[in-house]
């Protein structure tokens, strides 16, 4: 186990150095030297070295899987009773999985009085495990921790997915540590590799400057969180058939080892960030807190969701959770328009999937520019009223 | 009451540049800091400490330089800091890194309440708490922006959820993961400082947390990176130009065409 550099091989030429996401690697005496402490043994270096020498041991410590474990699973998440978008996306990917596999597509829902329940069957499962029960009511998540671990240990599907929004993130690293295999976060690609039958797992990293794809080969079942919003969702097909679980669950067995008191909605947000087809973004640009004025009216014509960047929030124009970026919310909609932002890296991190990007920017040297789609260079205060008005229009 | 707070070392990458030639990170002069949304875990650890009177103990698990943000925990108002520094934990995923914290803090003992940020910049999972809470068999809390209060065993606070706030009670001890409404951190105090500066940061392996080798670093981690590659940043924006007049008719037209609007 662990990274070696064979000295014979080693040049010295120094490539290894910059793609040490650590920064531990230094050439003493024309030999390059990793720091062991710290390294994650990702590989970069390993893939950058033209000699060869660097080499990473990894004895897989093989546990006998056999192919006990068949199938893929997708936790259909559900909140007040409405089954998430993500959870239709995670069929439709789940559905290519599955077929690669050669295997069945299975969702578990978790809930009560849950509306088109019918729908995880069109958008492609063979098999539907449902608890409608009100101990579901809320999403309880020490409940849906313990059931869902008992469905996966009972059943033992190979793969099992779930959206990487705020529950999915909370909930899904308790199963994996109860069940004690691995958990790759907010993945952004999925593949199966044919020949090892490994699920591929690809997510940014670094405020997405960095893209790793993680396998896990000797633990089962193979677990993801994925960013909502990423897969398409095939069309749904009504005509689909598939088996319909209730499942049992001992009631008097249930104790949550935490208890809701209260629940206060957040009436301020009229369209969600997250759920959002169009946003659009403000920064710094804008100069002070009423020019968000100018974004909202856009907004408004648009139906589009209002987004920030981190400087007016910090600056108090506008409240935290429009906040977009790395210590904000992470979005992908259909069209993202930036207006007065720069383009910071952190706020790349949280939008740059966004199928379209409109920069509007008064400085033609703002890394925005470089993830953008179309780009105007030009006095916000003109533009932006400009487009309102035209747009307007019909 | 005991608390014990988790930090994590990571590089700032508000440093982070791409070399467009070689489409690499550009890594000349990186600082490395304590995680940001750690440093409100902490935060929020000493002004539990004085509310109650706590006692805060920060771990972190990293390489023997960590030992210096460690220090500057001290300087902001832990009591005491312990490093975890083994060859052995090179190479952890989420899962081999939440039980090696874990056995750390089984092995502290007294313990009522552990305080982790909601995510890392570096690694950006947000794994490693929930997984803490599950490898000690307690209660679990994650988004929390308000501790409301702690008596009596029992812990009731605020945390943030999609649509709005839940208030949440539980009883200790108890894993929570903080987001950054929760405070606003303090600068280090010059008491702390000079605290800090004779501090005693006592390092633990394997050996002393009572693992198993093959349950920490890459032995045992779930997950491996295969490959690592640098987004392909090539789409140049096609620049619409003239006066606003003709920038925004332009606009208006080519989202028509892509049918956005």
């Amino acid at each position: 186990m662990g990274i070696s550099i064979d000295k014979e091989k080693c040049t010295g030429c120094g490539n290894c150095t910059s793609t040490c996401l650590f920064g531990l690697i230094e050439v003493v005496d024309e030999k390059a030297c990793i720091k062991e402490a710290g390294c994650t043994l990702c590989g970069a270096c390993r893939d950058a070295c033209v000699f060869e020498a660097i080499r990473i041991e990894t004895e897989i410590a093989k546990t006998l899987l056999g192919d006990e474990y068949k199938g893929v699973w997708v936790f259909a998440e559900q909140r007040n009773s409405e089954i998430k978008s993500v959870s239709y996306e995670l069929l439709s990917k789940g559905r290519e999985l599955a077929n690669t596999l050669k295997t069945e597509l299975c969702a578990v829902c978790f809930g009560y009085n849950i509306k088109n329940i019918e729908q995880l069957t069109a958008f492609g499962a063979n098999k539907v495990y449902v608890i409608d029960d009100p101990a579901f009511a809320n999403q309880s998540e020490d409940q849906y921790v313990l059931e869902l671990v008992r469905l996966i240990k009972q059943y033992k599907p190979e793969i099992v997915l779930a959206g990487a929004t705020p529950f999915g993130r909370s909930f899904f690293p308790r199963v994996a540590a109860i069940l004690k295999t691995g958990l790759t976060a907010d993945c952004t690609g999925l593949d199966i590799d044919t020949e090892k039958h490994l699920l591929r797992q690809t997510r940014p990293t670094f405020g997405g400057n960095v893209m790793a794809t993680i396998i896990c080969p000797a633990k089962r079942p193979q677990m993801s969180t994925v960013r909502p919003r990423v897969f398409k969702k095939n069309p749904p097909d009504a005509t689909r058939k598939s088996q319909f679980i209730k499942v049992d669950f001992n009631k008097e067995a249930i104790t949550s080892k935490t208890r809701l008191l209260n629940f206060v909605a957040d009436l301020t947000e009229k369209v969600k960030l997250e759920d959002a087809d169009i946003i659009i973004a403000g920064g710094r640009g804008l100069g002070k807190p009423e020019n968000f004025n100018l974004i909202r009216d856009l907004a408004s014509v648009l139906e589009a969701a209002v987004g920030s960047s981190r400087p007016p929030v910090d600056e108090g124009w506008i409240p935290y959770y429009h906040q977009v970026g790395q210590t904000g919310k992470t979005v992908c909609p259909k069209l993202y328009i930036a207006v007065g932002i720069s383009g910071a890296v952190q706020h790349l991190a949280g939008m740059q999937t966004a199928d379209c990007i409109i920069a509007i920017n008064d400085d033609p040297n703002a890394p925005i520019f470089q993830v953008a789609t179309y780009g105007i260079v030009g006095d916000l205060f003109k533009v932006v009223p400009l487009l309102t008005e035209k747009l307007k229009g019909g | 009451m005991n608390i014990i707070v988790c930090l994590k070392q990571v590089p700032s990458t508000t440093e982070v540049k791409i070399d467009p030639k070689t489409n690499t990170l550009i890594r000349q002069g990186i600082k490395s800091i304590v995680n940001p949304l750690d440093s409100y875990a902490l935060e929020e650890s000493v002004r539990l400490k004085e509310r109650y009177g706590s006692r805060v103990t920060a771990i972190s698990m990293g390489p023997p330089q960590a030992t210096e943000m460690l220090r500057d925990a001290i300087s902001s108002g832990a009591d005491d800091a312990i490093l975890l520094s083994d060859i052995a934990f090179a190479g952890s995923d989420t899962l081999a890194t939440s039980t090696t914290l874990a056995k750390a803090i089984v092995k502290i003992k007294n313990y009522d309440l552990v305080i982790c940020g909601r995510q890392t910049l570096d690694g950006d999972t947000g794994q490693v708490g929930p997984e803490i809470a599950e490898m000690l068999g307690i209660p679990f809390i994650a988004y929390v922006n308000k501790i409301e209060e702690i008596a009596n065993g029992k812990l009731r606070v605020q945390r943030m959820v999609e649509d709005g706030y839940e208030t949440i009670e539980t009883s200790l001890p108890a894993v929570i993961t903080v987001v950054k409404e929760i405070n606003v951190p303090r600068m280090p105090s010059l008491r702390g400082l000079t605290k800090a500066k004779s501090a005693q940061i006592p390092t633990w392996t394997t050996q002393e947390i009572n693992a198993e080798k093959e349950t920490v670093g890459q032995a045992g981690s779930a997950t491996w990176v295969v490959k690592v590659f640098y987004p392909q940043r090539v789409q140049l924006a096609e620049m619409l130009k003239g006066d606003p007049e003709t920038q925004a008719k332009a606009l208006v037209e080519k989202l028509r065409e892509a049918k956005l609007i």
